[in-house]
């Protein structure tokens, strides 16, 4: 068989062999660096092996991160080559592929991953726990997820990106349509991110249910806790759906099935039909963890308790059972006819009730506060306007009939991204300010924090609005060029700049981390925000084992109460802490799954069934293997509680 | 003297900006169901505005009030709980507006699922619009002509689209004429149009089916119905006859230009209803075509 054809780009471009040259470069000075600086080591203990949720938590971070920039590199091209009229930038192939992959990454390997690293990293510090319920398992996930990504990642520099929009409907997915491997690694990389983020949501449920500090009850726990936990209810609930369409979908290609295709009794229907009803709960796993950040960051910068708590937690669980019940509404058009898309467009329409609670809670959490605009702060104030407006064109697309014009369109672009932007990308930027000290031990820079998050707010507003117009001017997504006579140069112009302005407002972020590692000041101590929930409460950066004592909490803002109210939260003794080992089986493990999936890409079948092998064998070890982790004595938690706080 | 420029120069721009630009193809419908959601929109424009600057004016008046600057530095903000009053009102009036936008979203979905209204006494023209890669193929039963890339109909008729597809899915959308619907391999959907007056109007398929999307539209000429019967006459004395084998041709991926013909590809290669229906009929017992579309 000829590897070299198989492996080629199917659409290869010189910016394709520059970006295959810039990571060869790249890995090359990776393991340079690594080998002179003698890090392998530190590399494999404290990082790849390890199993500490807030190293994982961190892990997820940079990941996201550099997805953004993946992702955003990707939406840049696209307003480039659209800013002007028959513009010659890109072409249609390569449009195609660009679009698909700014969806996929964006949604699945950036957004997914930044939800993860607060989760991960504030959840058991929220609840007063020593670590997750499955701290090993947990690994696994990320390096399911990290194994997911890069798979898609290397799509194009190794047989062609998936270019079938991510959304990627059937038949157009199938083979006869879409030849080159790029819906292969499509399904590969999120069927394999997908087992890793179904098993956080399990590990998730479980932490919170069963290791929360003594007396913090269910209506005690922080809003980001419950927030977390709904999120990882709706990911159990929903990602069985995503991984049996995957299958389907992968059936469909590797092995000539015909579920979805157009002929022999195949259903386009089903897989728009699975994909949403997976698609549309995943959009709340994603913004329902924001929100619980911005009940956060709201309630400590009034200075205030967060306004109608049980409301919150209401409205959230109303929203994960309305999250199953609209998915109907991505394809009103497809002809179900004028009573099921009625019932949809009233449980579309509905989830706007309590999401509006929400944004009035928030509101009636300023009254009566002494609101401080720090950059966290900054962040979620500049959300609720914009937010607003993405929220209310939802409703606008929820009415069935007048969806029949906004479908497909540059207007639900513009929904869209006005919901997910403020809704999520300003919500994990705010955390990100916000819970950078505790992570880190020094504060971002906040003049700096506080320029960006208006850059980046003016940029949605410019980027996102002229797609409202637009898309109510006939132009439908996805079109990679247009004529001057359509009259769409002016608005994708606006966006352009806004794109730009996207760009800038990211790489002064970066600036902003490289800025404070060199000039933030280190010692500032455990609480710098004046904050009121349990996270604070540990030194920062937290110590391994978290907490030395068990915390007791008797409202939901346990620190505020032990700092203005005389409550005693660490009233037991010093005792000694039992931890998990670090384990080298779960990175091992995402390794084996990263060629696993590679196998099937290609259709390597004897690769394919030796690494099946492999996962087995790895499962199989770690069922024999008895580790009873490990116990740090009370001497070595004081010696440390003494280094790092300075006190007993 | 500054200022009389600025005015000057936002007042030019202002005038170019408004007679630039043309209304919004959605906003400026050409036929009752397209008119629906035109209105529709409208309210919903209004309503959500109205919406927004509420909150827009809450969150400025908090964020004036009781910013820390602003109080003493000794301030302890209370410990507020919650009211149930407030409360109420929160969730009852989003409840009363989703109620109304839900009464007026059912309403005009019953619209825009049915022949329109207003021309419920005209006999309907069906054309069985079908995609394949990238390409739009109109047959008129009726006539027995069939066109590519383009539709000719006549005014103040109702026209009923069935829509299906060689190929990925795709979406029929004329937007002065009326919204969208997806044209699919294994069933018929319907789409009832018509148009008000004679123009001529943009067609496209808006959903992404491949590298050929962003060309994939067509043209809409509406006529009166007199005009429509002479273009009718021509094609007939015209165009030459659709074969089968030039139709398995034109399915050939690819961009072709507009033509005409005699004949329909419907009876070489029928659409997938009734008996040539996908997997909701197979072999299907009952020939009652109707009852097997209203089922869609």
């Amino acid at each position: 068989m000829d590897y070299f054809e198989r492996f080629a780009i199917p659409h290869p471009s010189p910016a394709i062999y520059a970006s295959m040259v810039a990571i060869g470069l790249t890995v090359i000075a990776i393991i340079v660096g690594l080998t002179y600086f003698k890090k392998w080591g530190y590399l494999w203990r404290e990082w790849l092996t390890t199993v500490d949720h807030k190293r994982i938590g961190i892990m997820y971070l940079i990941s996201a991160i550099l997805m953004l920039f993946r992702g955003g590199a990707d939406a840049i091209m696209m307003r480039a080559q659209m800013a002007v009229p028959d513009n010659k930038l890109l072409d249609a192939q390569h449009y195609n592929e660009v679009f698909t992959t700014h969806g996929t990454v964006m949604i699945i390997f950036m957004a997914m991953p930044f939800i993860m690293a607060f989760m991960n990293y504030i959840v058991p510090l929220q609840i007063g726990a020593r670590d997750v319920a499955f701290p090993r398992l947990n690994a696994l996930s990320f390096w399911l997820f990290f194994m997911g990504a890069m798979l898609l990642n290397i799509s194009f520099v190794i047989g062609g990106s998936p270019d079938s929009g991510w959304t990627n409907y059937f038949p157009l997915a199938n083979n006869e349509f879409s030849p080159s491997v790029g819906t292969n690694y499509y399904l590969f990389a999120l069927q394999i991110s997908g087992l890793g983020t179904l098993i956080t949501g399990i590990n998730m449920i479980v932490t919170i249910l069963k290791m929360r500090a003594p007396g913090m009850t269910l209506m005690k726990m922080p809003m980001f806790t419950w927030s977390s936990f709904v999120a990882n209810v709706i990911i159990v609930f929903a990602f069985p759906v995503l991984t049996v369409a995957l299958t389907m979908g992968t059936f469909d290609r590797l092995l000539a099935t015909n579920f979805f295709t157009t002929s022999d009794g195949g259903m386009d229907m089903l897989w728009a039909n699975f994909f949403w009803v997976w698609g549309h709960p995943e959009v709340y796993i994603l913004i329902l963890p924001a929100f619980g950040i911005y009940s956060e960051i709201i309630s400590t910068f009034s200075g205030r308790n967060l306004y109608g708590y049980k409301s919150m937690v209401g409205s959230m669980v109303i929203i994960s059972f309305l999250s199953f019940l609209v998915w109907t509404h991505h394809f009103f058009t497809m002809g179900q006819g004028a009573l099921t898309n009625s019932i949809f467009s009233i449980t579309t329409m509905a989830i706007a009730i309590p999401t509006g609670v929400k944004i009035f809670n928030w509101l009636f959490t300023l009254w009566k506060g002494k609101i401080v605009f720090t950059t966290p702060m900054l962040y979620s104030m500049l959300f609720i306007p914009t937010f607003t407006i993405g929220g209310v064109t939802g409703v606008m697309l929820g009415m069935s009939a007048a969806d029949y014009q906004y479908h497909n369109t540059m207007f639900l672009v513009a929904h869209f991204h006005m919901v997910i932007i403020p809704g999520v990308v300003f919500a994990m930027l705010a955390g990100l300010h916000y819970y950078f000290p505790k992570m880190f031990g020094f504060m971002l820079n906040e003049k700096i924090g506080k320029l960006t998050a208006w850059i980046i707010a003016i940029s949605t507003l410019l980027a996102f609005m002229p797609m409202f117009f637009s898309g109510l001017d006939g132009q439908a997504r996805r079109m990679y060029t247009y004529t001057e006579s359509t009259g769409f140069g002016i608005w994708n112009m606006i966006s352009f700049i806004g794109a730009i302005g996207f760009a800038i407002g990211f790489a002064l972020i970066v600036y902003n981390v490289y800025y404070s590692i060199r000039y933030s000041p280190r010692n500032i101590g455990s609480d710098p925000w004046d904050a009121r929930t349990l996270e604070w409460a540990t030194p920062s950066p937290v110590p391994y084992y978290n907490f030395a004592k068990v915390p007791h909490v008797i409202s939901t803002e346990a620190l505020w109460d032990a700092k203005y109210n005389q409550h005693e939260l660490f009233p037991e003794k010093y005792e000694k802490i039992h931890m998990p080992n670090n384990s080298g089986v779960p990175f091992i493990l995402g390794c084996i799954f990263f060629a696993w999936g590679f196998s099937f890409v290609f259709s390597m079948w004897i690769p394919a069934i030796l690494t099946t092998i492999g996962i087995f064998i790895c499962m199989a070890l770690r069922s024999l293997e008895k580790d009873p982790g490990h116990y740090v004595s009370v001497e070595e938690i004081k010696a440390t509680e003494k280094k790092m706080r300075g006190v007993q | 003297m500054k200022n009389r420029w600025i005015k000057l120069i936002g007042f030019f721009t202002i005038v170019t900006m408004l007679t630039g630009c043309d209304p919004l193809l959605v906003l400026d419908p050409k036929g009752p169901q397209a008119q629906v959601q035109a209105k529709d929109i409208m309210l919903s424009i209004g309503i959500m505005s109205f919406i927004v600057l509420i909150v827009f004016v809450i969150l400025a008046y908090m964020l004036i009030k009781f910013r820390a600057s602003k109080q003493s530095p000794n301030y302890k903000p209370p410990h507020i709980k919650g009211s149930i009053m407030v409360e109420v009102i929160c969730v009852g009036i989003p409840v009363l507006i989703v109620a109304y936008l839900s009464i007026i979203s059912v309403e005009s979905n019953y619209k825009v699922e049915s022949p329109p209204e207003k021309y419920k006494n005209e006999e309907p023209l069906v054309v069985y619009a079908s995609t394949s890669n990238w390409k739009w193929h109109f047959s008129y039963p009726e006539e027995d002509i069939e066109t590519v890339n383009y539709l000719y109909i006549p005014v103040g008729r109702p026209i009923e689209f069935k829509l299906y597809s060689y190929g990925p899915i795709t979406s029929f959308w004329i937007p002065q004429l009326g919204g969208q619907k997806y044209a699919m391999a294994d069933m018929v959907n319907t789409l009832h149009l018509a148009a008000d007056m004679p123009g001529e109007y943009m067609g496209r398929n808006a959903n992404f089916n491949g590298k050929g999307f962003a060309e994939n539209t067509f043209n809409v000429t509406a006529v009166q119905q007199a005009e429509y019967d002479n273009w009718v006459k021509e094609v007939k004395e015209t165009a030459d006859m659709l074969t089968e084998e030039k139709f398995n041709t034109l399915l050939e991926p690819g961009h072709v230009g507009q033509s005409t013909f005699n004949g329909t590809h419907l009876t070489f290669l029928p659409p997938p209803e009734g008996e040539h229906g996908g997997h909701q009929h197979e072999k299907a017992e009952s020939k009652d075509n109707k009852s097997l579309q209203n089922n869609h």
